[in-house]
């Protein structure tokens, strides 16, 4: 059954004016739109409002960084989390996608990060007489080394030091919630289970112990 | 598009209901069971749960790894729709005041989301004027609500254990899971510092009910918020009574329809609603032999106050001019930290349900101490899924502590970075405080004379002020918060507050528990319902929300707020029987 047209045989007093039959008009281009499942209807695998799928198109037909700034982005976020024994790098987890997805869903980010960008390549301008992406690996580390460490950097460097703690945190919030991220962290959970209390090992290393009371209370499986 | 959305014809219902949360999703469960004609109506989109997913999701499901917008305050995977701010339905303020207004906007309200924490008021707390003075009493006292509170035990499932306290009844309780690691240690040190610690009371299924074969046990993935789409073993209203209460055929839902007013004859009764489809932008009535309100405490204060008849000059059931007072909210504070015994902690799955499994419940004596109401605590830590904010500020901790052992130099990059967020991961841990503010007659919403929202409905104006006593409470929270933190060994990282700000207490609407705008009472020149939620000016008018909550204890609000819908539907069949409706 037509919504629209059951949603009307409810109704009892319609107003009828010019203004309302347009907004009808309007209204069945809408409810075709609307067809789609909320869930299937989109690329997000997530249940998404059609108010949320607008804001995604509009937030992703824009590129926020130009080539230069995200080569440099690339390469501070492989510093920042590079390859190891455990799990790959921050590039190899797209970070650097991340990161310009969540500026442009999060405008405060944007000054900060650009500014920062540029503020870093001014650095090096000086220093080397090339950008940042340019520079060598040492000359790199360098600079890397002059804002990494907050509470050994100097006076001048603070902006710096600013600017690479949120290219830090961008980073790793962007690496340990990608599918390499959370494997890493081995965070265990987001799957059915049957929770059957702190496991005995755990409880004996932390000399912990439930009472007689929560074993006899308490939900358990065997 | 299902057709039970909608009628084929138009009909004159034996009820319409105004919102589908929990009050109005009980009610539209009652009477539809009993075999009543309901019209519901919704003013957000026709969420269904086993549609729209977000459970089991990974956090790069979303591109934003779950951070919230304004779409989802509580996070991109929370399974309600708007919150704060609505596009084109603002909300007014009288200058020096505030109240955050959440307004959730889908099939089954808020519960879709919330926290589960399904407390019973105790006897104390329908007499609150009588033990200290303050406030008003009930005209109803524990003795007539708790049949209604072990009928939702039963039909609705909740865990907890029987622990005998006064003002905290015992229940009808499915088995509580085992605390967590941090909630043991919370545990020993909260009880050491002379605070009570107990499971806590969920409306979670850790075993099937009898009352449904629809829904199973809990799986334990810790995310109710996302609302429990494959096992139902949440309590939503959406899932364990709208979609129930739809398979009778007895219920009409209308999703997207924005009450405008309800519609009275010239006796001054009840006749129907009117309201504005927010999909075709088109005017229509419903009409029902009683109408229901049940759109959370502000909305329905805003809908009779905009019902102005010739019998209701002053807004629908309002010659005593309390509608929109004694708004009140839960008050809250917080505070959070470290367990450094935590660090570098063997993986496990650790989510177990979606929230605490244990919390403190009020142990204070009032008399004694300078605030007049109680306050319960809430806690939280561990091992959680990473989200967007994961790893964020770690050069604030990485040269502080050892890490496996080694002295480090603050900030830092590179492979030893990666080993310092894998030795801090699940070492949270944090606790907060919901107490009960005192409902005043100072503390208000009502229409602003000068502006209207995008359908043209006149919107509220807020006038809500703390009083000292809220503010010493908090203080009182601050206190006993920093205690059970010390007696772990847990380091406080944010939340230690003084004086200059309150000592951190949020702002009234924060904590998302409106009550009070549409108060019961036996006095009708005090009260604008009687107390079976029936408005003394308007017989076939009901208010099944926060409304008619005359005070709201230290207990969330929800198990009150359906035990009072399941009893006023009672009443309302009883009193058609007796053509009396």
């Amino acid at each position: 059954m037509d919504r629209r047209k059951s949603l009307k045989a409810l109704a009892v007093g319609t107003i009828s004016t010019g203004v309302l039959l347009d907004a009808c008009k309007l209204s069945d281009k809408k409810t075709e739109e609307k067809k789609t499942d909320s869930t299937a209807g989109n690329e997000l695998n997530l249940d998404r409002q059609p108010e949320e799928l607008e804001k995604h198109k509009e937030v992703t037909s824009k590129t926020f960084f130009t080539g230069h700034e995200m080569a440099t982005i690339t390469i501070l976020a492989d510093i920042i989390i590079p390859k190891d024994e455990i799990s790959g790098s921050a590039s190899d987890a797209k970070v650097p996608e991340f990161i310009e997805f969540i500026v442009k869903d999060m405008p405060q980010h944007q000054t900060p990060m650009r500014g920062g960008l540029r503020w870093l390549d001014m650095q090096c301008l000086k220093r080397y007489e090339k950008a940042f992406k340019d520079c060598d690996e040492k000359q790199r580390m360098e600079m890397v080394d002059e804002i990494a460490w907050p509470d050994k950097a100097k006076p001048g460097m603070k902006q710096g030091v600013n600017f690479f703690n949120l290219m830090r945190n961008l980073t790793a919030t962007g690496f340990y919630t990608s599918p390499t991220g959370v494997k890493d962290i081995d965070y265990k959970g987001n799957t059915p289970n049957q929770w059957n209390g702190v496991p005995e090992d755990v409880l004996k290393q932390y000399s912990m112990a439930y009472t007689e009371k929560e074993l006899k209370e308490c939900i358990k499986f065997d | 598009m299902p057709d039970f959305q909608v009628k084929k014809q138009p009909k004159t219902y034996d009820a319409v209901i105004v919102g589908s949360g929990a009050g109005g999703g009980m009610a539209a469960y009652v009477l539809s069971k009993a075999g009543l004609k309901v019209c519901l109506l919704e003013a957000g989109a026709m969420y269904n749960p086993q549609k729209n997913v977000t459970q089991l999701k990974n956090p790069w499901d979303s591109p934003r790894r779950g951070a919230s917008t304004k779409f989802r305050p509580f996070g991109d995977f929370d399974a309600c729709y708007w919150g704060w701010e609505i596009d084109g339905e603002p909300y007014t303020h009288v200058k020096g005041t505030r109240w955050d207004w959440w307004r959730a906007r889908m099939l089954g309200g808020r519960t879709n989301h919330w926290g589960r924490i399904s407390l019973r008021f105790g006897p104390k707390d329908f007499k609150r004027k009588s033990i200290d003075g303050l406030g008003d009493d009930w005209p109803i006292g524990y003795e007539d609500i708790k049949p209604y509170y072990d009928k939702i035990d039963q039909l609705i499932g909740v865990f907890g254990t029987n622990e005998g306290l006064e003002n905290d009844p015992d229940g009808i309780f499915l088995p509580p899971p085992k605390p967590r690691l941090h909630e043991l240690f919370i545990k020993k040190a909260a009880t050491n510092v002379g605070v009570p610690v107990i499971p806590s009371r969920l409306s979670i299924l850790t075993k099937k009910i009898e009352s449904t074969t629809e829904r199973n046990a809990c799986f334990y993935c810790a995310q109710c918020g996302r609302n429990c789409s494959i096992a139902k073993a949440d309590f939503s209203s959406s899932n364990v009574l709208i979609y129930p209460a739809i398979s009778t055929g007895n219920v009409d839902v209308v999703a997207n329809a924005m009450a405008r007013e309800v519609l009275t004859d010239a006796n001054g009764l009840a006749t129907g609603v009117s309201y504005i489809n927010k999909e075709d932008m088109l005017e229509y009535q419903v009409t029902g032999k009683v109408v229901i309100l049940a759109a959370s405490a502000c909305e329905s204060a805003r809908l009779m106050l905009n019902s102005k008849s010739q019998r209701h000059p002053n807004g629908l059931s309002n010659s005593s001019n309390v509608v929109g007072k004694y708004l009140h909210d839960s008050t809250g504070a917080g505070m959070g930290g470290i367990l450094p015994q935590l660090f570098g902690r063997k993986r496990y799955n650790e989510d177990g349900v979606g929230g605490m499994h244990v919390y403190s419940p009020w142990w204070g004596d009032n008399k004694k101490l300078d605030f007049p109401r109680g306050y319960h605590i809430e806690y939280w830590g561990g091992m959680g899924q990473p989200a967007y904010g994961f790893g964020w500020g770690i050069e604030g901790l990485n040269g502080k502590y050892p890490v496996n052992g080694t002295k480090k130099e603050a900030g830092g990059y590179g492979a030893s970075l990666k080993e310092d967020y894998r030795y801090f991961y699940g070492a949270g841990v944090g606790m907060a405080g919901r107490g009960e503010a005192l409902a005043l007659e100072s503390n208000y919403c009502e229409i602003d004379p000068a502006v209207v929202d995008k359908y043209g409905i006149p919107v509220l104006r807020f006038n809500v002020k703390y009083t000292d006593y809220e503010i010493k409470q908090a203080k009182h929270m601050k206190e006993t918060f920093k205690e059970i933190m010390h007696a772990m060994g847990a380091v406080i990282t944010w939340g230690d507050n003084g004086p200059e700000d309150n000592y951190g207490l949020e702002a009234p609407g924060k904590i998302i528990h409106e009550a009070g705008t549409v108060r019961m009472g036996n006095d009708p020149k005090r009260s604008a319902l009687n107390k079976w939620c029936q408005a003394h000016e308007c017989k076939n008018l009901f208010v099944v929300d926060g409304g008619p909550f005359v005070s709201q204890a230290d207990k969330n609000i929800t198990w009150t707020i359906l035990a009072l819908s399941m009893r006023s539907s009672e009443y309302i069949i009883d009193e058609m029987k007796k053509q009396n409706l």
